[in-house]
C-alpha cells in the first residue's frame, strides 16, 4: 500500500488529537514544534509511533528539516517509494 | 537579537526551578569529600547519594598512593594528545590491562566516558552507515552519531523485538547497521535484555556495542557488566566504559577483539585532538581495577545496599523503577515538586541527583540516586527515612 503524502498527512493529525494536550485546531501546515509545543524528545518519540503505524524508519538526521506536519508526511512518503 | 537570545526560556526556567527551592540543583558545590559516602556541601557533613562511586574507589588509599607516586616520577600532564606526544608508557600498559581484564585483543583509552562513546560511535558509524539507538541512550551516544554523520534509527528502550523489526525494515539497505545499547540506564537503573539483543544481532548480521560504563564492576562474576551476566560476551563487538563510576577516577575506553582497533587511532577525532589523561589518573585507575578485580566482595556488598535502599523506599510508598541495580530512581510527576523534595531532602542531610525531562524517560522528574558498596546499613536507612519525610513534607506521600 501506497500513501500519498495528504493521506499521510491527514494520518499524522488524527493520531496528534488523540493526544488530549495537542491544540485542537492543528493542521498539516501546523509546525509541530512551535505550534504543537514539542520539546526535542516528543517529537522523537512522537516519530516513531507514526513509523509503526505506517511501517517505515525515518533516520533522525531527516527530522532536522521537518518543520510541519505536511514536512513530515512528505518525509515519509519519500522514504515509502524507496527514493 | 542578541547572541544569547536563544537562551533566554532557560534562564526563566533555571528562575523558576531557584524560585521552587531556593538552589540550582545544577550548582551544587562539594566543598569537600570527607570519606566515599560523605561530603561537605553548605558547611555541613552531608550523605552522599549521587555520585555513581558505586565500590567507592574515588577515595581509596592505593589509588591515591599510586597517584601521587606517578605525580612524583612523571609529571601531572602529557600535553599533547595521543597521536603526538601524550602517549606514555602507563597509557600502554593500561590499555592491556584493561583489554586483558575484558579479555579482548585490545583497547582505546580515551581522556572520558563522554568521549569513549563520541569517539567510537562517530567512527565506526559513517554517514552511509545506519544507528540503531536505544531511545534511551546517553547523550554521549546521540551525540556520536551526529559527529558521525550516520543514519539514526530509535527503538523502543530495552525492547529487543522492536530492535528486530526496525532493522528488518532496513533489509536490502546499503551500509552497515551498528546497534547501541547500554548494560544499565544511568536515570532509571533498569537493565538490558543482552542476551536478548545479542540473538537479535546474531539472526540479523548487525553488529553490537554495549556501553558498559554504568555496569562494569556491579555486575557480572567478574565484573564485566551485563554481558559477562548473561553469557554473551562472544557476540558484543565492542564494549564502551569509563573509569569515572565504579573505578572512581576519569576517563573512557572501547575493547574489542577486531584487530582493525589500531585504525581507529587514527581517525577517531574525540581520541586525536584532546590531551591524553595524565599519569596520576591512570596510576590510580590501575591500582582501582586491581582491588575491583580481586575484591568480588565489593559487588556483593554493592547488590546488598542496592536491594536494601530500593526496598526501602518502596516500603515507604514511593515509585521506584522494577529493576534493583546500584541506580534507584523516586519517580515523580510534577517538576515543582521534584524540586521542592530535592532541596527538602538537602536540608535534611541527604544528597540525590535531581534528573529533570527530557533528560528523563517519559517525561518524569526524577530523585535518582545511586548507593555505593561502603554505604553502610545505617547510612542506607537514613536515607530512606530522610526520602519519607521529605516527601511528606513536601506533599508526595500524605503527611
Amino acid at each position: 500500500m501506497s500513501e500519498t503524502p495528504a493521506q499521510i498527512s491527514a494520518l499524522i493529525v488524527e493520531k496528534l488529537l488523540a493526544n488530549p494536550k495537542v491544540p485542537r485546531d492543528i493542521n498539516g501546515g501546523s509546525r509541530i514544534v512551535e505550534d504543537l509545543a514539542f520539546d526535542s524528545l516528543a517529537v522523537m518519540n512522537f516519530v516513531m509511533e507514526i513509523e509503526d503505524t505506517l511501517d517505515v524508519s525515518v533516520p533522525l538526521d531527516r527530522l532536522a528539516d521537518i518543520r510541519t506536519i505536511d514536512d513530515l508526511a512528505n518525509c515519509i512518503a519519500t522514504l515509502k517509494s524507496g527514493q | 537579537m542578541t547572541l544569547f537570545a536563544k537562551f533566554d526560556g532557560l534562564a526563566q526556567a533555571i528562575d523558576q526551578l531557584r524560585a521552587d527551592g531556593g538552589r540550582n540543583p545544577f550548582g551544587v558545590v562539594i566543598e569537600r569529600p570527607v570519606s566515599s559516602t560523605v561530603g561537605v556541601i553548605e558547611g555541613r557533613e552531608t550523605l552522599l547519594f549521587g555520585t555513581n562511586n558505586y565500590l567507592g574507589l574515588s577515595q581509596y588509599a592505593p589509588s591515591i598512593e599510586a597517584a601521587a607516586a606517578a605525580a612524583r616520577s612523571m609529571g601531572v600532564g602529557t600535553t599533547g594528545s595521543r597521536i603526538a606526544n601524550g602517549t606514555f608508557g602507563l597509557h600502554r600498559e593500561l590499555e592491556q590491562r584493561i583489554a586483558a581484564f575484558f579479555r579482548r585483543r585490545d583497547a582505546m583509552v580515551f581522556s572520558t566516558g563522554y568521549q569513549a562513546n563520541l569517539g567510537t560511535i562517530s567512527t565506526l558509524a559513517g554517514k552511509d552507515d545506519y544507528l540503531l539507538l536505544d531511545a534511551d541512550s546517553h547523550a554521549s551516544i546521540y551525540d556520536g552519531s551526529r559527529l558521525g554523520y550516520a543514519q539514526v534509527v530509535r527503538f523502543r528502550h530495552n525492547d529487543p523485538d522492536d530492535l528486530h523489526k526496525r532493522l528488518r525494515r532496513l533489509d536490502g539497505t546499503p551500509g552497515a547497521k551498528l546497534v547501541v545499547v547500554e548494560g544499565i540506564y544511568s536515570m532509571m537503573g533498569d537493565i538490558a535484555p543482552m542476551a536478548e539483543f545479542a540473538a537479535v544481532k546474531r539472526e540479523t548480521g548487525a553488529w553490537l556495542l554495549a556501553d558498559e560504563a554504568h555496569s562494569v564492576g556491579v555486575i557480572g562474576e567478574h565484573g564485566r557488566g551485563v554481558a559477562e551476566r548473561d553469557g554473551v560476551e562472544a557476540d558484543i563487538d565492542f564494549v564502551v566504559g569509563t573509569f569515572s563510576k565504579s573505578l572512581g577516577t576519569v576517563g573512557g575506553y572501547c575493547v574489542s577483539d577486531h584487530p582493525e582497533m589500531d585504525l581507529l587511532r587514527l581517525c577517531s577525532r574525540p581520541y586525536m585532538f584532546t590531551a591524553s589523561l595524565p599519569p596520576e589518573i591512570i596510576a590510580a585507575t590501575m591500582a582501582a581495577l586491581v582491588e575491583l578485580e580481586h575484591r568480588p566482595e565489593l559487588r556483593t556488598a554493592l547488590m546488598g545496599n542496592a536491594q536494601r535502599l530500593h526496598s526501602g523506599l518502596v516500603r515507604a510508598g514511593l515509585t521506584t523503577g522494577p529493576a534493583v541495580s546500584p541506580v534507584v530512581a523516586v519517580v515523580l510527576d510534577d517538576v515543582a515538586q521534584a524540586v521542592a523534595y530535592w532541596n527538602r531532602l538537602l536540608d535534611l542531610g541527604v544528597y540525590v541527583n535531581l534528573s529533570l525531562p527530557p533528560a528523563t524517560p517519559n517525561q518524569n522528574p526524577l530523585l535518582r540516586s545511586s548507593v555505593m558498596a561502603t554505604h553502610t546499613p545505617a547510612q542506607i536507612d537514613t536515607a530512606v527515612e530522610a526520602f519519607a519525610q521529605a516527601a511528606r513534607d513536601v506533599g508526595v506521600l500524605p503527611a
